[in-house]
């Protein structure tokens, strides 16, 4: 005991002596929330927006002034000809052309129906889906303006019975999408950090040659895992901690759960992280070796955790690789104590498969360890 | 309670590293393991301290196995790599602290035995191993090599890259150490401190060439030996080696140490050899053989 302890003693004396880490450790984690936080976003805002109106009627002007009142695009030209519209949005200027055809009006109070044409940049797949959504929304709603002022008090009785949905959205009742983002971006300082600095701190040992000194001494592996291991377990729990306060204070991120539970949870996430950082730094020489592998891996689990991009929408076999991710699990029991506020049962499923992944880990890990080669 | 060796093999893959090297140190001696690099010292160390298994053979460390008994080797044994590798960002006093913590003693218990050293370096016991000089750090190095009082020291080529100075004092203390009973294997490149030990084995390309007292292997030098000196050094060593009647040119120092092929050799017959290919100021003296051309005549 008194040998771990002050293994962990030397090993925050070496964390907190390296001045290159120490900004590593404690800022990048503050920089990565608000910056992160604030710049990945799933709104697509400042439409780059543009029409023709080959119509010039009271009721293509209205729909085009609806457009003007939306915060979500800005209305920056309306062009004369389909051509000056095309080689406009060849050049970048615009993103979304609406073009309103001759007769728009009278085809829409004597037929009840009229066309519209609609040309969305779709190089970001994604924003081109939400833009469009965004117009139809526009348009559909004015479409119903239409109709309510198209008809008389007379036609009252027959009016048909339009069905309206309204949806109420449960825990995250304004949609902010920072209330989503930010506890993701959590996981992923919580897991980047201690990944990178576990991963690269025994190799650290290697490349100077204490390894060797250390391995001729009776020193026990457990003792020496553990000694090595355990204050990044405490980097990893002071991160959490640094980073709830950052959402609570700048983001006002609501805290439904118990914070407790979430601690406990991350307790287990963390062993799984070191027993990978550990498994990492046998099988490689050097920092950069560890480095590069290191990044390998928290690529791939960022983007498959369903941080970034809902899981339910990858292919099946994607789906199934996302069960080996342990960033995963966090992601899902962040987001539901914090904003759901599941309790203990709610979460066990992940809970579990954390644990049985934190013992396979660390199993291979302290097992793929040598002190005799 | 030495250190025994048989049958020792251990390739790298393809790279026979070390082959059916056998040998004995006697408890309390100072051993030394002389060869150039590359020659399999370091893999050796490596083995005895348990870093490393062979693939063949056994060897003892003060009676207990380096493979069955590994654990209680450890526990017994002060190893000193090659390269300096104790903890750069940790201060003197906090790496000596650290590794007498992790042998489960303090400073102060074998105080005695790093006294001669830990003096020495003591008024910089604050500053970082990092920022220490060579000669400082090799003390530092012995220091913690020592704190756990071990039965056998191991210094892999411990003055590399070290002062004339602090080599010499190096050796002074090992002598010390020696004397209060402590085994020392020691490896070197030079040959100058194979004299300073009790025995040598000269090793080469991960085979033993000869195991002796320093004396002895000087002793069994077959030839007779010649100091050789002219103006032109770099004509001098040509010349030599295209004399129909030489034996072996090394150089050493200013001198040229020259052999004969025949026993009957007459220094006038070199002398006006030599004169006729044009040197001048040519001067050749018998000499005494010493454990380099011991060596090279063991290598040859």
């Amino acid at each position: 005991m008194k040998t771990i302890a002050y293994i962990v003693q030397k090993e925050f004396k070496q964390i907190f002596r390296n001045k290159g880490m120490l900004p590593i450790i404690f800022i990048l984690p503050i920089l990565q929330l608000v910056i992160l936080s604030n710049a990945a976003t799933y709104e697509v805002k400042n439409i780059k927006f543009a029409y023709i109106d080959s119509d010039h009627t009271s009721t293509s002007r209205e729909l085009v002034e609806k457009f003007n009142a939306s915060t979500y695009f800005n209305v920056l030209a309306d062009f004369d000809s389909h051509d000056q519209a095309s080689s406009a949005m060849l050049a970048g200027d615009v993103d979304v052309i609406l073009e309103i055809p001759n007769n728009f009006e009278r085809h829409l109070l004597k037929e009840k129906k009229a066309s519209l044409s609609l040309i969305i940049n779709a190089i970001d797949g994604a924003a081109a889906g939400v833009e469009s959504g965004y117009v139809n929304q526009i348009v559909q709603n004015y479409n119903q303006n239409i109709k309510t002022e198209l008809m008389d008090a007379s036609q009252k009785a027959v009016q048909p019975v339009s069905i309206v949905s309204i949806p109420s959205f449960w825990y995250n009742v304004t949609l902010d999408y920072k209330t989503f983002m930010v506890p993701g971006i959590l996981v992923l300082l919580v897991t980047m950090i201690t990944l990178f600095l576990s991963g690269m701190n025994i190799v650290r040992e290697k490349e100077i040659g204490t390894l060797e000194q250390m391995n001729v001494t009776p020193i026990r592996k457990s003792q020496f895992i553990i000694g090595k291991l355990f204050p990044f377990w405490i980097i990893g729990m002071g991160l959490l901690t640094i980073g709830l306060i950052l959402a609570k204070v700048i983001f006002n991120i609501p805290m439904v759960g118990s914070l407790l539970l979430l601690y406990g949870y991350t307790s287990i996430y963390i062993l799984v992280v070191l027993g990978m950082g550990l498994f990492i730094s046998n099988f490689t020489d050097t920092q950069q070796q560890a480095m590069f592998i290191s990044w390998f891996f928290v690529v791939i689990f960022i983007l498959m955790s369903g941080l970034f991009t809902p899981i339910e929408s990858m292919p099946k076999w994607a789906q199934i690789i996302t069960e080996f991710n342990p960033v995963k699990y966090f992601v899902e029991i962040v987001r539901m104590v914090l904003l759901k506020g599941s309790g203990p049962l709610d979460i066990l499923p992940q809970v579990l498969k954390t644990l049985l992944y934190a013992i396979v880990m660390n199993g291979l890990a302290v097992w793929s360890y040598k002190k005799v080669s | 309670m030495g250190i025994s060796l048989s049958n020792i093999s251990k390739s790298y893959k393809k790279v026979k590293a070390v082959q059916d090297i056998s040998f004995e140190v006697k408890p309390g001696e100072l051993f030394g393991l002389i060869g150039p690099d590359g020659a399999g010292k370091t893999t050796l160390f490596r083995i005895l301290t348990t870093l490393l298994t062979p693939d063949q053979g056994t060897a003892t460390v003060t009676d207990l196995d380096v493979v069955k008994d590994y654990k209680s080797i450890r526990k017994s044994v002060g190893y000193m790599p090659g390269r300096f590798s104790l903890y750069q960002d940790l201060t003197i006093e906090e790496n000596l602290t650290f590794f007498a913590t992790i042998f489960g003693t303090t400073i102060e218990e074998n105080y005695d035995l790093i006294e001669d050293i830990y003096v020495q370096i003591e008024p910089f016991k604050k500053r970082r191993a990092g920022k220490l000089s060579g000669g400082m750090k090799q003390k530092l190095a012995l220091s913690c090599a020592l704190i756990h009082k071990p039965k056998v020291l191991f210094l892999d080529e411990p003055t590399t890259g070290v002062d004339p100075v602090s080599r010499k004092e190096f050796w002074e203390m090992l002598k010390r150490l020696q004397k209060k009973g402590i085994t020392i294997l020691v490896s070197t490149p030079y040959m100058d401190e194979a004299a300073l030990c009790d025995r040598i084995a000269l090793i080469q390309d991960g085979s033993i060439l000869d195991i002796d007292s320093p004396e002895k292997i000087v002793e069994k030098f077959p030839k007779n030996i010649f100091n050789v000196k002219a103006n032109n050094m770099y004509k001098l060593i040509q010349e030599l080696q295209s004399y129909q009647h030489s034996y072996s040119v090394y150089p050493f120092g200013e001198f040229v140490h020259y052999t004969d092929q025949r026993d009957a050799f007459e220094i006038k017959d070199l002398q006006s050899h030599l004169k006729n290919q044009g040197l001048d100021n040519i001067i050749i003296e018998k000499t005494q053989p010493n454990i380099e051309d011991a060596f090279m005549e063991l290598a040859k």
